[in-house]
């Protein structure tokens, strides 16, 4: 049931690819609230879950949906859900409590314009600081950006590799023009894709310390109903799940969350480059933008600028290393986004002085085009 | 103590790892709690196979320290996790507990619609009619006229009743029951997690400290003495006045009817996909 799509030459919306990937990376557990433009994830899930003996629920409200999916993911099962910016923003709170719980799960928000209800139903990129820091607090959290249909699946399948193996929530960006946008495509066959599960504790119930640190920073994940009879709680706790007051113990908890996630920067900042080798004019762009780009920078080339892009994939942690070594080999770096900037006030905090960065900005609920950077860069 | 309480205390209490707990002296949490791990003890249930998830309150410290799979989730929140975890392991038997202003004001939306669904869970609802543990603000129980650390002038809004609120949102079991009647209280949650089907046991309970100092009733005598004074059996009930059952409330099952449960409507339908 799963495979019936692969290696085929299909046509397919962003929604639909992103729900095969799901799918091809072990997801067995949807729970969500309907909101436009992300209801045909869930659509799509009702349908081809119980197919495969996975479950599909329509919950009360978008807080509801995020709490399901955490308990789905605590008795063992792979669980997402999907939405747009209001029901992200009713999700804040239960990511937080899978940020501090290390429970893994993946989180969908195609993005439509607009703060507040906003731009139904209009592409937009200003959720992207929401994803990194909507939740209250100190927390480590990944946000990946799709740019095309075939990225919907494979990215979703990274999502939720780098969710298992780093107990932390990931949060995919899509967005309305993405999402909705339908184009062939080829998916890998199932043998192609790895799929990485998270790691269950090899030592017997009695000397399972379920929060302890080690190489890695993750420690092993039980199921509940394995045997291992442990704590879970949103508090801040000490290696055993208990909640603690103690400052040492507070400490190691929250540069543990940290430290996993910074030891895994190797493999989990993605980017793509396009034609950055000799570029003197560089373009970092992100979701649908990167595509409008990758356009600009070859007709740019054609006009004899010596153009490039840096696709951002990982959002946050942001991959600074890679965008530092764009910045020190461009003259300017053209950061386009469709909101008033977000991702540019980042490269601006690596940039430091070691280049000129300018952003190119629309928040009218329209796609930036090719011409409009291609503009943009001319006049750097 | 007598040995029996000592050997439930070391076959299900975490005794050696978080106590003593946080709740005041006098506290009902612990009657409660007593009467939950006697009658899962009762039901013969394996540990592994029991999950306990609890919201944020007094009440939701309860999980930590019994020895089953625990898990304290947000404020209100607990019945949107717990249904993730009976949907993704059916097998498990799945307990909540919540307070009143958890269960009924942050967590009111996902309280009606776990009813309405009828997952294969049961929800212990612990009913102080006040915040106890942010400092005695009133509750969505809170009597009118009662005074609280929100209402110093008297509460001029009306309580919810929560068990007849499970009962119109359609959940197949209800009982209520109050902590003078401890008995009793073993006995309903028994039948509560024995129950196919959602189901609630609302436990009228003290919290003397933020809600009877403020109201006449400061210490935890005085509030039991109210709870038997003013709880009427629901077979007693039916004998009575209504002007006589006019400041009473009703303890015992309000409601034990058969419904299908979401899991096995949810089998049903991953037969006809497969199709």
């Amino acid at each position: 049931m799963i495979s019936n799509l692969s290696q085929n030459r299909l046509l397919l919306q962003g929604n639909e690819a992103l729900v095969e990937g799901a799918l091809a990376a072990g997801c067995r557990f949807f729970a969500g609230y309907p909101i436009t433009p992300a209801s045909e994830i869930g659509e799509i899930l009702s349908v081809r879950l119980p197919q495969i003996d996975g479950t599909f629920i329509q919950m009360e409200d978008e807080i509801a949906g995020m709490g399901a999916v955490i308990g789905a993911s605590l008795a063992g099962v792979k669980s997402m859900t999907a939405t747009s910016g209001p029901g992200f923003s009713l999700m804040q709170e239960n990511i937080g409590f899978a940020c501090v719980s290390e429970v893994p799960c993946v989180v969908v928000n195609v993005m439509r314009g607009g703060a507040s209800t906003g731009l139904p139903t209009h592409p937009a990129q200003g959720d992207v600081m929401q994803a990194r820091w909507g939740t209250h607090g100190d927390h480590p959290i990944i946000v990946l950006a799709v740019s095309t249909v075939l990225d919907c699946f494979e990215i979703t399948v990274r999502a939720f590799n780098l969710s298992e193996k780093y107990r932390v929530p990931v949060i995919v960006l899509s967005d309305e023009m993405v999402a909705h946008t339908r184009e062939t495509v080829t998916l890998p066959s199932l043998d192609e894709i790895e799929v990485i599960d998270r790691i269950s504790p090899s030592v017997p119930p009695d000397w399972y310390v379920p929060y302890k640190d080690n190489s890695r920073g993750v420690p092993p994940m039980a199921a509940f109903g394995q045997g291992y009879r442990y704590h879970v709680t949103g508090l801040v706790h000490n290696t055993h799940g208990f909640p603690t007051q103690r400052p040492d113990e507070i400490k190691a908890f929250t540069n543990r969350l940290f430290r996993k996630i910074t030891q895994g920067f190797h493999e989990i900042q993605m980017t793509r480059s396009f034609m950055v080798e000799d570029a003197e004019l560089t373009v970092i762009a992100y979701g649908s933008v990167a595509r409008s780009a990758r356009r600009a920078v070859i007709e740019a080339r054609e006009q004899g600028i010596k153009a490039g892009l840096l696709q951002l994939i990982t959002l946050f942690p942001f991959p600074r290393h890679t965008v530092e070594s764009v910045l020190r080999q461009s003259r300017a770096v053209l950061v386009p986004e469709m909101n008033m900037g977000q991702i540019s006030r980042e490269v601006k905090r690596v940039n430091q002085g070691i280049s000129h960065v300018e952003k190119y900005n629309r928040i009218d609920g329209r796609l930036i085009t090719p011409d409009e950077i291609c503009l943009s860069l001319r006049k750097l | 103590m007598s040995k029996d309480m000592a050997k439930l205390i070391h076959k299900y209490l975490r005794h050696d790892k978080k106590f003593p707990h946080v709740w005041c002296p006098g506290c009902g949490n612990g009657i409660i709690l007593g009467a939950l791990i006697r009658a899962i003890d009762r039901l013969g249930l394996e540990k592994d196979e029991i999950v306990l998830a609890s919201g944020i309150g007094c009440s939701g410290r309860m999980p930590v320290y019994v020895d089953f799979n625990t898990l304290h989730t947000t404020h209100g929140r607990a019945l949107t996790f717990a249904t993730g975890i009976k949907l993704a392991n059916p097998s498990l038997t799945v307990i909540t507990i919540m307070g009143d202003g958890d269960a009924t004001a942050i967590g009111g939306n996902h309280f009606i619609h776990a009813a309405r669904r009828n997952l294969n869970l049961t929800s212990i609802i612990i009913n102080n009619q006040i915040y106890g543990m942010t400092g005695g603000q009133h509750s969505p129980t809170t009597p009118y006229g009662c005074f609280t650390a929100t209402s110093s002038y008297g509460h001029i809004e009306h309580a919810f009743s929560i068990a007849e609120l499970a009962v119109t949102a359609g959940a197949p079991f209800v009982a209520r029951c109050t902590v003078y009647h401890a008995k009793m209280l073993d006995e309903l949650i028994e039948k509560a997690v024995r129950k196919r089907g959602f189901s609630v046991v609302e436990v009228i309970s003290n919290c003397h400290v933020q809600f009877g100092r403020r109201n006449e009733m400061g210490d935890p005598v005085t509030m039991m003495k109210w709870f038997r004074d003013h709880a009427v059996t629901v077979e007693n009930s039916s004998k009575m006045t209504s002007e006589s059952m006019e400041d009473k409330f009703t303890i015992g099952i309000l409601t034990d009817v058969e419904k299908p449960i979401y899991t096995q409507e949810y089998d049903k339908i991953r037969r006809k996909a497969k199709m």
